[in-house]
This record gives structure tokens, C-alpha cells and sequence, in this order.
């Protein structure tokens, strides 16, 4: 680390232009075409892509991976300034000087982002091959897989907002999708129906953000919107800021829109994995990292972020210790682990490097422990409680070497990955200030315990099971994209950290800064690690050494609120879905008495009128004369009243 | 003579017809007291001709004597039609287009 | 027509006097004939009496027309109301029913005595009008009627200059009700023409095959409106034509009458029954 210096400090709004996609590059839009032709086939198709259709998805992704390691090796041949690279395909909307292309960008953090959805993503899809053999929709599937890579594969290489934004909202819709699966369940029909709506909340702050971008600098462009950051007001940016972070904090489950993650385990395993781990969630990430340059000149906006971070690690955290559903522990986790991120992208030049690298890094690692816990669940007749659990170790060696090589990274210990991007953000945090370092080490501690206590209830300790269960290690299929991902995660922070190879790759687009600290940088490792060991052996202790309960124990108020995910529901429920319904149903009341009232008692009354007035229609044609007459006689006696 | 003496005439005349109309059942009797209220327009006519001095006033009530006499051939063969299916000329009998 | 006008205002003072007593008197009589006629018209029960009467309210028009120097109009009234469309009216009444009779009772509720205000009110406002509006004297149609040399010329002038397309509509208009009119009467045979066959057949089987007897036969007058008398000396109303029914004077049988027909009758009973004896 003391090879770098002071000078390498690029600021992101000198970042190099972009030049125009030829020759390789050109072939960056079939990075999103594969997965969308894949998705388009499978979806279409129908009934008679069931046989072959999952291989045709796994095709799509790994297709779309290749082209990726390609366009990245073309890329790492480029000069630094000549590695972002604009596709034009074709003008989208023009209307008077609201211009938006459809044109990619390609670039260091993109290229980043692109590698590790294809990457993770083709293991999951080879991964959900077995995963998937039983379910009779498994081609549909694949389906919403492609599409969910193909929307997120727009997400990270659009070079607007507003692209941007189809990207997200796709993304939104497979996850949708994806969560609802299984949606005869009752309870996967409302989890996705919650992530969706959560999501929508979200959504309308990015969605103000692309509005108050136009408005402000009258661009939505990458380009545009970032090299007049510098001249806007503050005040606009921060609004732009704050808008940006709701679209981040829906995307990414972080405090206020934290529920929907928890239950959005109800989607199958690998969607968990792939959505709800290792990509979806980091678009908020992304979103705040790839607009650094507005963060940069909106300090305020900048501790909001590190203020939402530092509170959804610390809440993730708490809400995994008290989970015993396997998956629902691990979306706490990854909660947590995304406030890790969110909370280095706040800090401004100084973090979004290690944010990225801590968001490929958990990438890999949390992938693998989902992957590893559908392995146990598959093992385990499909069941998620931690307490029925046990001993698992014995019947399934690879997946506890795999989900322990996880477990090791997101812990920290060195040499493995999570030590490298999780000791980085530490630092930087106690650069920005003493009270956010120590909320991550807190964090860190906690993750500790609340991962040990997973690990060894599922994988040692005693056999809890209940009686029909016969586990046995998972179909190779499952077990190698599991293995692979463990190499990642323990090999994978030593690879991208050596010789600060990450950040000085990404440093044209986010920046770099070194954090200055008042220890070293080697005692700072030394304090996180005590504290994680700590939390490790606390953990041990309670949940190794002494019984575990079949029956989750009634516990404390703590205990309890972390089960109710800290009162994130019931204040949703109190503040926004009983005030909602009170206003709907006197909605309704309005809408039926007051304006079908008025309707229909114009409609009564005119009706009523008329059946009086139908009576002097008597059929006597002398009747009628008679009228004729009298409207005779008044037209005469008008003209002689006015002759007089 | 004064002129007015046979516009009065023509008043009564038509109220005549009209009351005619109004009271009278038997749908040919009607039609008569139609014709009278045409008359009693056809001597209003010639009145006003001889009142201004000139002849259009004649014309019109000629080409009203055409038009009602057209009238009473195609009105007395409906009279017949209804009074064949119906057995009855009385207007108030065909009262069936009602509320 | 603007010299014709003007004409004819300065030939006012010249032509119009109030004092034409011909003149009046013709108007009294022919005013209260036609009065009395549209009267008759409307308070006579039977529609023959009716048409009866507003044919006599279109003569006195005629004159009235004639007395307004317009005497071609005057023609054509007679010719086309009394004679035309008064005798189609009472060709209708034959075909539809002579007899029918009105019934005077009102079933319209408040109909009558509604239609006498309107009336009324309807018949003063109109004088009111009159009265009010027409306040400088008549011009007079003698100068109009001069320059073509009377007053068929004059009309003639008019009917076939100014106004010929409205003249020929009108002939479009009389041909159209005249086809109207047949369309309207004619009646499409259903069921085949009944023969002489068919009508015997009918008679046998509504139960009286036989003739009735003659009107007056039997009976001691031999008028149309006497009943005959049935066999056994009843009169029956069925040897009547419908309109004299009940019409007639009311005919009580002769006792001396009814004697003798029994006495034939029975004399005639016994012969058969000498007939039937001797037969067997």
C-alpha cells in the first residue's frame, strides 16, 4: 500500500472522453443481446423449448461472459485514457433539445460490472440446471434469468440516465418475476408483490433525479450531466443527490426501503444468489458511484449516504443475528454488507473504489453462501430453519468447504477476499471520521457472530433434523459452480488487491484517494480483526458449545425486534399502509355517496321527470292538436304583445 | 267596405275549423274542419291581396287550393286503409304510439 | 310591382269607399251563411250533415271571393271544394259508413272545454291582431286587375311567369297523390275470389239458406224502412238497410195481421200434415 501515493489521485470529473466504439468494442452490444435473444426465445417459445431451453439460457449467459472477458482483454490493450467507449445504436428519443441515444458506454466500471454479472450469473445459471431439474417451469425460468442479466446488463452499460432507468426497471420487473415464482405460494405472490412496491418507491426518486437533471443541466447524458457538475449550485445538486440515493436505497434495500429483501427470499435459491446477493442490489451502489461527480460537489448529500449506510449495516447485522431461516439470515447479511458499500460511496473519492471492490468481492462470496445454503436446502427436503439443522458437515463435505470459504471471506480472515475490501472500507471509514470507522468495525463484529452462529448451527454442533430427512451431497452440476465460487472468494480480494490493481483500474472513472489515518493501516487490520475474532468465538460459544434449541427460545426485546426485522414492517404498516387504507376506503365512501350519488341522483331525477312527463304523450292526436294550438296561440299572442 | 270585416270572418272561421279539430272524433269530420281552417287561410289570402293591390296573394291561395286538394285524396285513402283494418274512423282508436 | 303599387295607392282614394252597400250587403249575408255552415259542421252528429254543411260555408266562400275581385278564385272554389273535394268526402262517407253517428261525449279528459278556451283565445287574438295591425284602407285589386286586362289574366300572368316552377311542382304534387291515393286504397287479394259456388256453399252454412223475405213483404206498407215480417208474423230488422234501421217509424204489428198469418199458418200446418197422411 505504500506504493501508492498522493499523486494517484484522479479526480473523476477529469475523467477521459469517451471515443467511439470500432474494431472489438463494437461488439458491446452483444453483451445485452444474448441474454435478451435467450430470454425472447425461452419466453416465446414456449412449451417446446422446454427440453433444451434451460442449456439455451445457460448458452445466452455464458455467450454473453466470453464476449465480456474478451471486450476486457481488448480493453486492458487500450492506452488509460482511451478505455471508454461509446456505442451508438440508434437515436431513442428526439424531441426539440431533449435528445437521448441509445449509444453504451463502456468503461472501467462498467467493463467491472459486466464481468461480474455475466460471471456470477453463468455459474448460477449452470448452478439452477440442478437446482431447477424438478420444477416443471424450470424453462421459464432461464426465461426471467436472461432477462434479469439482459436488463442488468442495460443497467450498467447505459450512457444515460434515462437508459439508465429501463435497465433499472427491468431489472425490477425480473426480480418481480423471479421472486413470484413460485406464485401459487401465498407468501411468494405477496413478497413479490412487496419488492415491487418497495421498489416503485425507489424508482420515483431516480425517476425525480432524471427530472431534475434535465432541468438543471438539460442533459441526461453521462457526459452532459457530469462536466457541468462542477458549475451547478449546491443546492440542485444536493436535491439531485438525495433523489439519486431514494432510487439507490429501493435498488439496493437500504434503510427506509429495507423490508422488502427478507422476503423476497421466498424466490428460489439461485434467484436469491444472483438477484438478491450478487448483482441487483449493488445497482444502487453503482448508481451512486457512477455519478460520483455530483456526490463530489454535494457534501450534504454525501453524509445522508454515509448516514443511510452506516444505519442498514448495523440493522442487517442485528437482523441476521436473530433469523433461524437460513436465506433470511443471509439477506440480512447481504443488508448489511450493501451498507458496507453505500457507506464507502458516501465517503466520497476516498471509498468508491473500495466500494466497487468490496461489492465484486461480496459478489462473489455471497453468491457462494447462497449457493450453498440452496445446496443444504436441497439437501434438506427444503427446508430453511437453522434449528432443524446440524452436523450437516458430515454429510455434505464440499458445500461446507465451499459455504466455509464464504463464511472465511465474509468474515475477513486473511488471506481470504472479504479481509482485502472489507478492511479498506474500515479504513476509510475512520478517515471520514471516528464514529463511522467505528460503526463498521461494530458492524464487522457483528457479522462475526451472526455468521459463526450460522455456520455452526447448519454444519456442526447436534443433528436436529426432523425424521424424514436424508441429506446427501448435491449433483456436480450444483457442487462445481459452488467451488468455483469459493476459489473466487478466497483467492479473489489477494488477486484484484495485489498491487492495488482494482482501484488504479478504476481510478479514471471513480477517483482514487489513499485514507490518511492516524494509526497505520497494519494496526488498523489488527483492531478489525480481534473484533471480528471476538464476534467469531462469541458466536462459537453460544451456538457450538452449548444445545441449540429446536424451538426458537421467546428471547429478549432485542431478540424479538430483530425477528420482526427491527419494526420495519409494522412502521411501514402504521405510517403508510393503515392511513393508506383508511384514505382508499373514504375514497371509496366519497366515490359511491357523494359522486355516484350526484350521478345517479341526476340521472334518478331525470328519470323520474320523464316518467312524469312521458304521460302527456297519450297517443290522442287530439291531444297534441290541442298542444299545437296553445303554442300556436302563444307565438300569435307573442308577435300582437309586441306589435303592441 | 273595410277589409278587416273579412279578416275577422277568416279568424272565426279558423277558430271554427280548429275547434272542429280539437272536439271532433270522427276522423273524417276532422279532415273537414282541416279544409274549413284552409278556407278560412285561402279568404285571408285573397283579403290581404285586396288589401295591398296585388295579385300574389290570389296565386298562393291557388296553389293552396292544389296542395289541398292533393291533401284530401292521399288523406281520405289513409281514412279508408284504417277504417278497413279497423273497422272504425275514430281518431281516438288509433292511439297505440304512446308512453 | 313598385309602379304597380304606387299605382294603386293613388288610385285608393278613388277606388275604396266604405259605402258600398252591394258590396256589404253581399259580405253580411255570405258571412253569416258560412258562420252558420262551420257550425253545423262542428255541433251535427252525423258526418253526412257535416259535409252537408261546410259545403254551404265554401259556396258563400265562393261569392265572398268574387265580392274580393277575384273572380277566378271564386270559380275555382266551387269547382275544386264544393265540386271535387266535397263530393270525395261524401263518396268516403258512403264507402265507410253513412250511418256512423258521433258519439258527442267527450273521453278526453278537460279536452273540450281546454280546446274552447284555446279557441277563443286563439279566434280574439287574431281580431286583436287584425284590429291593431290593419289600419290604412284597402288598395283594391281594380288597377291590378286592369293591366292585364282582368283578373284570370293577371293570375295567369302570375302562374305562368314568377311563380312556374311552383306551378310545376305542384302538378309533380297532384300526380304523386293521385298514385298515392291508388296505392293507398288498393287492396291485395289474399284469398282467392269467392264464386257463385263458394257463396252458395257459405249461405247453406251460416243456417238461413234462403232469401229474407223482400222489405214489406207481409207488411202493410210497402216502404223500404218497413221490416218484413218473419213466418211467424215477427218483423225482422235484418230485411233493413242499416242506415233506416231504427230510423223508420216504429213498426207495431197489426193484431188483425197476425190473426190471419196464424191462421194461414196453421192451415197451412194442417194441409202438410194431410200431405204427410195421404203420402203415406
Amino acid at each position: 500500500m505504500s506504493t501508492f501515493s498522493g499523486a494517484l489521485t484522479h479526480a473523476a470529473d477529469v475523467a477521459p472522453a469517451a471515443v467511439a466504439a470500432s474494431g472489438l468494442f463494437s461488439l458491446t452490444w452483444l453483451l445485452i443481446g444474448f441474454p435478451l435473444a435467450g430470454a425472447a426465445v425461452l419466453l416465446l417459445w414456449g412449451r417446446r423449448s422446454d427440453k433444451w431451453g434451460h442449456w439455451l439460457g445457460v448458452l445466452a449467459s455464458a455467450a454473453s461472459f466470453v464476449v465480456a472477458v474478451v471486450l476486457f482483454f481488448g480493453m486492458l490493450g487500450q492506452a488509460d485514457d482511451s478505455r471508454t467507449v461509446r456505442q451508438h445504436l440508434f437515436d431513442w428519443i428526439a424531441v426539440g433539445t431533449f435528445n437521448v441515444p441509445f449509444d453504451l458506454r463502456l468503461d472501467q466500471l462498467s467493463i467491472t460490472f459486466v464481468l461480474l454479472i455475466t460471471g456470477v450469473g453463468t455459474l448460477i445459471h449452470i448452478y439452477s440446471v440442478g437446482y431447477m431439474s424438478h420444477d416443471p417451469e424450470r424453462r421459464k425460468f432461464f426465461g426471467y434469468l436472461n432477462l434479469f442479466v439482459a436488463s442488468m446488463l442495460l443497467l450498467v452499460l447505459a450512457d444515460n440516465f434515462l437508459l439508465l432507468y429501463v435497465g433499472w426497471e427491468g431489472v425490477g420487473l425480473a426480480s418481480y418475476l423471479l421472486i413470484g415464482f413460485w406464485f401459487v405460494k401465498q407468501s411468494a405472490a405477496v413478497a413479490s408483490k412487496k419488492a415491487f412496491i418497495v421498489n416503485r418507491v425507489g424508482d420515483l426518486g431516480l425517476s425525480l433525479a432524471v427530472m431534475l437533471m434535465f432541468i438543471t443541466f438539460g442533459s441526461v447524458t453521462f457526459d452532459g450531466v457530469f462536466a457541468q457538475a462542477g458549475s451547478a449550485s449546491e443546492s440542485s445538486l444536493t436535491w439531485i443527490g438525495l433523489a439519486l440515493l431514494l432510487g439507490a436505497c429501493g435498488k439496493s434495500a437500504q434503510f427506509p426501503l429495507q423490508s422488502w429483501l427478507l422476503d423476497a427470499m421466498e424466490g428460489p435459491t439461485p434467484v436469491s444468489a444472483l438477484i438478491h446477493a450478487a448483482t441487483m442490489v449493488t445497482a444502487g451502489v453503482y448508481l451512486i458511484v457512477r455519478s460520483n461527480a455530483i456526490f463530489n460537489a454535494a457534501p450534504t448529500a454525501q453524509t445522508v449516504v454515509v448516514i443511510v449506510g452506516a444505519i442498514t449495516l448495523l440493522m442487517g447485522a442485528i437482523i441476521g443475528c436473530a433469523k433461524d431461516d437460513i436465506k433470511k439470515a443471509l439477506a440480512g447479511s447481504t443488508m448489511s454488507q450493501i451498507g458496507y458499500m453505500i457507506l464507502a460511496a458516501g465517503l466520497g473519492p476516498v471509498g468508491y473504489a473500495f466500494a466497487i471492490f468490496h461489492l465484486v468481492v461480496h459478489g462473489f462470496f455471497k453468491a457462494d453462501m447462497f449457493l450453498g445454503a440452496g445446496s443444504v436446502m436441497h439437501a434438506m427436503n427444503d427446508q430453511v430453519g437453522m434449528r432443524r439443522f446440524g452436523t450437516i458437515r458430515s454429510w455434505m463435505i464440499v458445500t461446507w468447504i465451499t459455504f466455509g470459504a464464504g463464511y472465511l471471506a465474509i468474515l475477513g480472515i486473511p488471506p481470504f477476499a472479504g479481509f482485502y475490501s472489507k478492511d479498506r472500507i474500515i479504513e476509510a471509514a475512520f478517515s471520514r471520521g471516528i464514529v463511522v470507522g467505528l460503526v463498521t468495525v461494530i458492524g464487522a463484529g457483528i457479522t462475526a457472530f451472526y455468521m459463526t452462529r450460522l455456520f455452526v448451527m447448519t454444519f456442526h454442533g447436534k443433528k436436529r433434523w426432523t425424521d424424514d430427512v436424508h441429506p446427501h451431497e448435491s449433483p456436480s452440476i450444483m457442487v462445481v459452480p459452488m467451488a468455483i465460487l469459493a476459489v473466487l472468494s478466497a483467492l479473489g480480494g489477494f488477486l484484484l488487491a495485489y498491487n492495488n490493481a482494482i482501484f488504479e483500474w478504476l481510478a479514471p472513472v471513480t477517483g482514487f484517494e489513499e485514507p490518511h489515518l492516524a494509526i497505520s493501516s497494519l494496526g488498523m487490520e489488527g483492531i478489525s480483526l480481534v473484533v471480528v475474532i471476538a464476534g467469531a468465538a462469541l458466536g462459537w460459544f453460544l451456538y457450538d458449545r452449548r444445545p441449540v434449541a429446536e424451538i426458537a427460545p421467546a428471547g429478549n426485546f432485542l431478540t424479538r425486534a430483530a425477528r420482526a426485522d427491527l419494526y420495519g414492517d409494522a412502521v411501514n404498516e402504521a405510517v403508510f399502509m393503515r392511513p393508506g387504507q383508511y384514505l382508499t376506503r373514504s375514497l371509496v365512501w366519497v366515490d359511491q355517496r357523494v359522486v355516484d350519488g350526484a350521478v345517479n341522483g341526476v340521472a334518478a331525477t331525470i328519470g323520474g321527470l320523464s316518467g312524469r312527463a312521458r304521460r302527456m304523450q297519450t297517443g290522442f292526436t287530439r291531444s297534441y292538436a290541442l298542444s299545437m294550438l296553445g303554442g300556436a296561440a302563444l307565438v300569435v299572442a307573442a308577435l300582437v304583445l309586441v306589435r303592441l | 267596405m273595410n277589409p278587416s270585416n273579412y279578416l275577422y270572418l277568416s279568424a272565426v272561421l279558423f277558430a271554427i275549423g280548429a275547434l272542429g279539430v280539437l272536439v271532433r272524433r270522427n276522423a273524417i269530420v276532422v279532415f273537414m274542419c282541416v279544409e274549413l281552417m284552409l278556407n278560412a287561410c285561402n279568404l285571408a289570402f285573397v283579403s290581404f291581396s285586396r288589401v295591398h293591390g296585388n295579385l300574389d296573394g290570389q296565386v298562393i291561395a291557388f296553389f293552396v287550393m292544389v296542395v289541398a286538394a292533393s291533401e284530401v285524396v292521399v288523406g281520405l285513402a289513409i281514412i279508408m286503409t284504417i277504417f278497413r283494418t279497423r273497422r272504425s274512423a275514430s281518431v281516438d282508436e288509433a292511439n297505440l304510439l304512446k308512453y | 310591382m313598385s309602379a304597380v303599387s304606387g299605382l294603386a295607392v293613388a288610385a285608393v282614394s278613388t277606388v275604396e269607399t266604405s259605402g258600398n252597400t252591394g258590396e256589404n250587403l253581399v259580405f253580411w249575408v255570405c258571412a253569416i251563411i258560412s258562420v252558420v255552415g262551420a257550425l253545423g259542421m262542428l255541433f251535427s252528429r252525423r258526418a253526412v250533415h257535416s259535409a252537408l254543411f261546410i259545403a254551404s260555408t265554401m259556396m258563400a266562400l265562393a261569392v265572398l271571393y268574387v265580392s274580393l275581385n277575384a273572380q277566378f278564385l271564386g270559380m275555382t272554389q266551387i269547382v275544386v271544394y264544393t265540386g271535387a273535394v266535397m263530393m270525395l268526402f261524401l263518396f268516403v262517407l258512403m264507402i265507410v259508413g253513412v250511418d256512423t253517428s258521433d258519439s258527442l261525449v267527450e273521453t278526453i279528459k278537460g279536452q273540450r272545454l281546454a280546446s274552447v278556451l284555446f279557441a277563443l283565445a286563439f279566434a280574439a287574438l287574431l281580431i286583436a291582431g287584425i284590429g291593431a295591425g290593419l289600419t290604412h284602407p284597402a288598395v283594391g285589386l281594380d288597377a291590378v286587375n286592369a293591366v292585364d286586362g282582368g283578373n284570370v289574366q293577371g293570375i295567369a300572368h302570375l302562374v305562368f311567369g314568377r311563380y312556374l316552377f311552383a306551378f310545376e311542382a305542384t302538378s309533380a304534387l297532384l300526380i304523386t297523390a293521385a298514385l298515392g291515393a291508388m296505392v293507398l286504397a288498393h287492396r291485395e287479394r289474399h284469398t282467392p275470389r269467392k264464386g257463385q259456388q263458394e257463396l252458395s256453399r257459405d249461405r247453406v252454412r251460416s243456417g238461413s239458406p234462403q232469401n229474407l223475405p223482400g222489405p214489406g213483404v207481409y207488411a202493410r206498407h210497402n216502404a223500404v224502412g218497413t221490416p218484413a215480417l218473419l213466418p211467424d208474423g215477427t218483423p225482422t230488422d235484418r230485411s233493413v238497410p242499416e242506415p233506416l234501421r231504427g230510423v223508420s217509424a216504429a213498426f207495431t204489428p197489426n193484431p188483425q195481421d197476425s190473426a190471419r198469418v196464424n191462421a194461414l199458418a196453421a192451415g197451412l200446418a194442417a194441409g202438410a200434415g194431410t200431405d204427410e197422411e195421404s203420402q203415406s
